[in-house]
């Protein structure tokens, strides 16, 4: 990941200026403020972190401390696709742990990791509610179903071609 | 003639099985056309024929299975326009016999009555479907004790697990004094293995909207909140397209028809932790902070969010509401036995011929649920055991198929009845490493509050890890009994108190696996990959070097015509070589 720079940094105060307004004086705010963030950023960086805990009085160490404990917030940037790996219960009898193997290997990358390309972010996530198609994954916003090592590689590779 | 309706399956099960292109294939065949309307429908939970297709013409409703793009088009062209019904296809038909007319006939469906017929997206198809009657009997003829004497005279429990009764819980809430009341739907489904919310939420939306309605009303509140994980962006999607359109109803809103009373939903996006399924930590990820336990008491029902008087109901709670309030609890009470009345929705996966949801009265044995509704185990294969309640739960033999799925007879065995989740294994999943999957997904989303639900449960798990690896001892077996109870004991929530149970109960009713893998090191379902080893066998391999060509870390070698040989070293067992094999020369020992 490239660290921000002084300039990234003006811009990125910019593109935080709207939240200010949006959450300031409210209570309960941040996960969606967090949520928020990573809509606009990609990630949770370090930087924004520091800038909204001064506008919005609020520790920093909160934030750091929600971030880290919800699996939905990275603080790293992640790729254009993210992989989610379904590991629940019935995925797991179906053979998913075989399935994430596969694409590792194919891909080079561990679980949250990212590949070279910056297309895709693997994650092993919990069930997906998706069982009875079992094992699944879910490559952005959509869920594929019944897949093998293979085929789950093919579905992959397709959203190489549509990128 | 009256319209022909063409339904299609479209939840998330849907899609993900292929429904996307055959809407739009039906959708291009017959759009514009005035005598066929075309529509998205959920999940009538037969997700094993994904993706389904109703037609529902001149009173006849016929329903197809596996359907793809090419049998979209013969449907129109032979159902549609000729009325001939293509027999082949057929699962479902209202008049006629048809392969999988018995397995919703074994069903009693009160939660689940609109999904998979409805257009969720659509608030006149659910109000054509008594929708918004039950509230509009509750506000209107009924006073907010009166609702909660229905709900308590019904028998409803909670069905997110604990089943705490409902009306109780509604009563502890109405009673608290305060100016501002919280009701608070719990969609954070994240039990692995249920799925029986999601398809509520995506395919029949208004009905959790109303049980909130409903329910706000009994207790006084005026805030709604439906905390849904994020992990269903399209339950998110039609929950809020529902709220918009419930609001122009005036279903809610400022003085809701004309009564005086006012209710309002948010929905709130759960960040991805499964522990905030627990109340107190839901509370806790609603204000803001890490979704962590607290003691209770205080109760949610006394201090909640913001310390405000708040309640909480699971997503097939709220669902079965409206349809208690029409109906009448004496309705509801009728099915069941003993202390769990109603009925129960369970999402059967695993290896099983039809796995999907099926919703049962309470009270039926396993074996039919298994073996009836969820037409038993593929491939010839030998069942092995039934996992109840997700991580809370437990794993159950053949011998227990008798068991009535109701919660008192359930927890007797040392599983729960959960959110409803039942996985099915055979003879090729592995007990120790069911044990280890468990335990490693409960010491992952541990919030690490409580000791030993942090701490207690790595240590159950290297156990079970060192079991699997075949470095197990007898002594650990009692270590794990050992800990299993201190866990137990000093965990402040349900995650730590239930985490031990997937091992406790497959230390009771397995324990010969278990010992297989110290006595013997051996896998007798051959999983765990530190016991097997794969070989080729030098009698039957031809020399193809399909094996060879097809392992994806390169263990095989050998050479055209002559034996090839795998390293153990490097491989993976991923069993693609056995996939592959023309002539079965790979073996697992």
């Amino acid at each position: 990941m490239t660290p921000l720079t002084t300039e990234s940094l003006e811009h990125l105060e910019a593109r935080l200026e709207p939240l200010i307004d949006k959450y300031k004086g409210k209570k309960g705010i941040t996960i969606p403020l967090l949520a928020d963030v990573q809509k606009e950023l990609g990630y949770i960086a370090e930087e924004a972190v520091d800038f909204l805990s001064k506008e919005l009085d609020l520790p920093a160490a909160e934030l750091f401390g929600v971030a880290t404990f919800y699996a939905m917030f990275r603080l790293q940037p992640e790729g254009k696709y993210v992989i989610r790996v379904c590991r629940g219960t019935a995925c797991h009898v179906q053979g998913s742990a075989l399935i994430g193997e596969q694409i590792q290997r194919h891909f080079k990358v561990k679980d949250g990791e990212t590949t070279e390309d910056g297309l895709f972010t693997l994650q092993y996530v919990a069930c997906l509610g998706c069982c009875s198609l079992a094992p699944v994954m879910m490559v952005g916003n959509e869920v594929h179903g019944r897949l093998t090592p293979d085929k789950a590689i093919q579905v992959l590779e397709s959203y190489r071609t549509r990128a | 003639m009256s319209r022909t309706i063409v339904k299609v399956g479209m939840a998330s099960c849907g899609i993900a099985a292929g429904g996307g292109p055959v809407f739009d294939k039906l959708h291009s065949l017959l759009d514009g056309r005035d005598d066929v309307e075309v529509k998205k429908v959920g999940c009538i939970g037969f997700c094993y024929k994904e993706p389904l297709v109703e037609i529902e013409k001149d009173g006849v409703c016929v329903t197809y299975g596996e359907v793809d793009s090419a049998l979209a088009e013969e449907i129109v062209e032979k159902h549609i326009d000729q009325g001939q019904i293509l027999k082949e296809h057929v699962v479902l038909n209202n008049s006629a016999e048809a392969p999988e007319n018995p397995r919703l006939e074994n069903q009693v469906r009160i939660v689940l009555r609109n999904t998979g017929l409805i257009d969720p997206e659509n608030i006149d198809e659910y109000i054509a479907r008594e929708g918004y009657r039950g509230l509009e009997k509750a506000l209107k003829e009924m006073t907010p004790m009166q609702v909660i004497q229905e709900i308590l005279d019904s028998g409803l429990r909670g069905r997110g697990g604990a089943g705490f009764p409902t009306g109780l819980k509604w009563k502890f809430a109405h009673l608290a004094k305060a100016d501002k009341k919280y009701f608070v739907c719990n969609a954070d489904e994240g039990d692995p293995g249920a799925f029986m919310d999601r398809s509520v939420l995506e395919g029949d939306p208004h009905s959790v909207l109303e049980g909130m309605a409903v329910g706000a009303y009994a207790i006084g509140a005026d805030e709604g909140i439906i905390y849904c994980r994020a992990e269903y962006p399209l339950a998110i999607k039609h929950l809020n397209r529902a709220l918009e359109q419930a609001r122009e109803r005036g279903f809610l809103g400022d003085n809701i028809m004309g009564t005086g009373f006012s209710f309002d939903i948010h929905i709130k996006e759960g960040a991805g932790a499964f522990v905030c399924g627990e109340e107190t930590a839901m509370i806790a990820s609603i204000e803001g902070k890490r979704g962590m336990p607290r003691p209770r008491p205080p109760f949610p029902a006394n201090s909640g969010i913001f310390g405000k008087p708040t309640n909480i109901n699971n997503v097939e709670t709220l669902a079965n509401i409206p349809w208690i309030i029409t109906h009448g609890s004496g309705e509801f009470s009728k099915y069941g036995i003993g202390k769990s009345r109603g009925t129960k929705v369970f999402a059967l996966a695993g290896k099983i011929n039809k796995g999907g949801l099926a919703e049962v009265p309470m009270g039926m044995p396993l074996r039919d649920v298994i073996f009836d509704v969820a037409g038993g185990i593929p491939n010839n294969r030998k069942f092995k055991a039934v996992q109840l309640g997700g991580p809370s739960g437990g794993c159950l033999p053949e011998e227990l198929l008798d068991t009535p799925v109701d919660y008192e007879s359930i927890n007797a065995t040392g599983a729960i009845m959960g959110s409803g989740g039942m996985v099915v294994m055979d003879e090729t999943t592995c007990i120790v490493d069911v044990a280890k999957f468990f335990l490693s997904f409960v010491q992952k989303e541990s919030c690490g509050k409580c000791p030993f639900c942090r701490i207690g449960t790595k240590r159950m798990l290297e156990i079970l890890e060192r079991i699997s690896e075949g470095n197990g001892s007898h002594e650990d077996l009692d270590l794990l009994a050992e800990l299993a109870v201190q866990i137990k004991d000093g965990s402040l929530c349900g995650l730590g108190q239930t985490a031990p149970n997937p091992v406790l109960t497959t230390l009771k009713y397995f324990k010969e696996e278990y010992l297989a893998h110290i006595d013997d090191k051996k896998c007798p379902a051959k999983v765990c990959t530190t016991l097997i080893h794969y070989s080729i066998d030098p009698e039957k391999c031809i020399g193809c070097t399909k094996c060879a060509r097809n392992c994806p870390v390169d263990a095989i070698t050998g050479e055209v015509k002559k034996l090839h040989v795998i390293n153990d070293d490097i491989c993976v067992r991923c069993g693609k070589c056995i996939e592959v094999c023309p002539v079965g020369a790979v073996t697992v020992e």
